[in-house]
């Protein structure tokens, strides 16, 4: 019953939520919900609606129409701070003239919390985030990675059921940003609270999530697990975003693909296969190789198949000289078949 | 044997050492010099007269009358100017329709010269058929003489002063709040920040250095501009608007006491020293800089 009670605290559902500024639509129509305590990221490239998605559950712009509610209470009206959610900014948002211990406890100041809590949750969140030899100084005086702690810290004293992140790891370098990662997950999963969090770096969002969110234009091109949207993408678009390095996707006409005589179970549309699905061998796709990338574990080819051109992901350090004419073959399963007009996922003809 | 490029460096700059030397630093030197000795005569040549020139600031009168005059008139004007100038920014940085026009209007006053702008404040101050007196008598208020007033007419300068330098100060403060990231005020919203705790907390102590460079402004200003007191009072009535720098230009170029005037520049000069002084070396510690 407890454990009911804490679970509904922190849902977060989106109904029909459209938003647009004149000419442009930022939303057309998302709709989600975010069960308690689950990571959920907002994906998508640049422009697709992500961050006025989250702005728009943190209450910092309105939607045009929909509903917004948050642990089962419509706070589509509500201002940002009768929400109860706490949000990490990209730039972090400190204030600059602000020691970071007076950071950390802005918010708690602000609402009058007894000065014994506001120590006693300060010292949790430092302890959390093992800033303690940092609390006199000034924002300006640390490293990225400690500005981005401290607005987690802050974050964690608000004791929020739900947590915001907009990018927030996208002002730091690529080390640190696997390791802010890291921290991140399990602080969210530590913490038990409901994580919202934008990126346009699918990598951050397979790592991660417990549910992925591909936005695209204002829509949400599929809304699944990581393992499901690598999978079975729902689009042509989910594809050819998810993966490094993404699907490949070749045009076909008829039953084969465009530019070759080879067959393929399924008619017209779009053929999809993933880089790490190909293997060189003696029979399959025919192909000629246009360049070779060696990147340590694997090495990425890039070949032309036809008309269209694939990565094909392999094992190790392959020597493949440009122009090389090579066969590439794969696994049934690991076919996937788009509509050609509308990018939706077709079965297989089998 | 000096080297070309020394001897072209001092060609370059000698233009501006030519001008700065003849109208800058040695009329500075000048007149600290002149401080100490009496004013020449036809019949008797300058002399060398010690502090005596001190001596006789210290019991003279209308020096102490314009010195606490002006002290009167940094205290009220300064900070009047200042507050308003911020309160004035803050109105203009939200979001309002006819945004620019009002940002225009607000920076008139600073385009206009101070002569045309004590003009205008000539014709507001008549007796009778000026602004003040005809909006007044529509209430039945009688007949005043504002600058004519010894009681009035300082806190009328004061007006003057005030409106002329707001809209200026306003535009430091305008520039500061604009460069201010909007997500400081976002992330102050979501953590339950009222605005006023956001403004006490984040906005003012933000705005600090651009306070201090304001009120540096503010105070030299206070000292230095008295072109409204020419135009409209002359220094009186009965020396009830005579600020130092006008004391100067009349004991120098009214009265023909350069020596005195000398004497005068140099008092004024150390006030703004230390002044200056107190604000960067008290103040100026008390404030963040990004």
């Amino acid at each position: 019953m407890m454990a009911d009670m804490h679970d509904q605290r922190g849902e977060v559902r989106l109904t029909g939520v459209t938003r647009s500024w004149g000419e442009t639509t930022a939303l057309a129509g998302v709709s989600l919900t975010v069960r308690a305590g689950t990571f959920c990221v907002l994906l998508g490239p640049s422009g697709c609606g992500k961050t006025t998605c989250l702005r728009i559950v943190a209450g910092l712009d309105q939607a045009n129409g929909g509903r917004v509610e948050i642990g089962g209470r419509d706070v589509t009206a509500l201002p940002p701070a009768a929400r109860g959610v706490a949000m990490v900014f990209q730039s972090y948002a400190l204030f600059p003239h602000l020691s970071v211990a007076e950071n950390i406890i802005f918010g708690l100041k602000a609402r009058s919390v007894a000065p014994t809590e506001r120590a006693k949750r300060l010292d949790r969140a430092v302890e959390i985030l093992g800033i303690g030899h940092l609390l006199t100084r000034r924002p300006g005086q640390l490293s990225g990675g400690q500005q981005q702690r401290v607005a987690l810290g802050r974050a964690i004293v608000a004791e929020a059921s739900v947590c915001l992140m907009d990018e927030p790891l996208s002002n730091l370098d690529a080390q640190l940003r696997a390791e802010m990662r890291r921290e991140i997950l399990a602080l969210q999963r530590r913490l038990g609270m409901t994580m919202l969090y934008v990126t346009h770096d699918q990598t951050e969002a397979m790592g991660m999530a417990d549910q992925v969110v591909l936005l695209r234009a204002g829509r949400i091109e599929q809304d699944a697990p990581p393992a499901e949207m690598y999978a079975k993408p729902a689009t042509s678009f989910v594809a050819s975003f998810i993966g490094t390095p993404p699907m490949n996707l070749l045009a076909l006409d008829g039953d084969r693909i465009r530019g070759t005589d080879f067959v393929v179970p399924g008619a017209g549309g779009l053929l999809g296969i993933r880089p790490e699905a190909l293997r060189v061998s003696d029979a399959g796709l025919p192909a000629r190789v246009i360049s070779a990338e060696y990147l340590g574990a694997d090495t990425v080819v890039a070949c032309m198949v036809g008309d269209g051109r694939v990565l094909a992901r392999l094992p190790g350090k392959v020597d493949l000289p440009a122009g090389a004419a090579i066969h590439l073959s794969h696994n049934r399963a690991d076919l996937h078949l788009f509509d050609a007009t509308s990018g939706l996922a077709r079965p297989m003809q089998l | 044997m000096i080297r070309r490029e020394t001897l072209q460096a001092w060609a370059l700059i000698l233009p501006a050492l030519v001008l700065l030397v003849a109208f800058t630093h040695w009329p500075a030197v000048t007149t600290v010099l002149d401080s100490f000795y009496s004013t020449p005569k036809g019949s008797r040549p300058q002399r060398f007269v010690g502090v005596d020139n001190y001596a006789a600031l210290w019991d003279d009168v209308v020096f102490w009358k314009a010195f606490w005059n002006n002290l009167w008139y940094a205290l009220a004007t300064i900070p009047a100017s200042v507050i308003l100038a911020l309160a004035m920014a803050l109105a203009v940085n939200t979001a309002l329709p006819g945004r620019p026009l009002v940002r225009m209007a607000y920076f008139t006053p600073t385009m206009l010269p101070m002569i045309a702008v004590a003009n205008i404040w000539l014709f507001f101050f008549t007796p009778d058929y000026g602004l003040f007196d005809h909006v007044l008598s529509l209430f039945g208020g009688a007949r005043h003489n504002w600058l004519g007033e010894p009681a009035t007419a300082l806190p009328a300068m004061m007006v003057v002063a005030v409106w002329k330098e707001a809209g200026f100060f306003m535009i430091f403060y305008l520039a500061a709040l604009q460069a201010m990231p909007p997500d400081l005020q976002e992330a102050s919203n979501l953590e339950g920040g009222s605005r006023w705790y956001f403004f006490r907390r984040v906005t003012l102590p933000l705005l600090m250095p651009t306070t201090l460079f304001v009120l540096v402004n503010a105070v030299i200003n206070a000292f230095r501009v008295v072109d409204h007191v020419v135009v409209m009072t002359r220094g009186g009535p009965n020396n009830a608007t005579n600020l130092l720098l006008y004391y100067i230009y009349e004991m120098g170029f009214r009265f023909w006491d350069t020596s005195m005037a000398a004497t005068l520049t140099v008092v004024l000069l150390v006030m703004l020293g230390a002044l200056a002084w107190l604000q960067f070396g008290v103040f100026g510690k008390r404030v963040h800089y990004r």
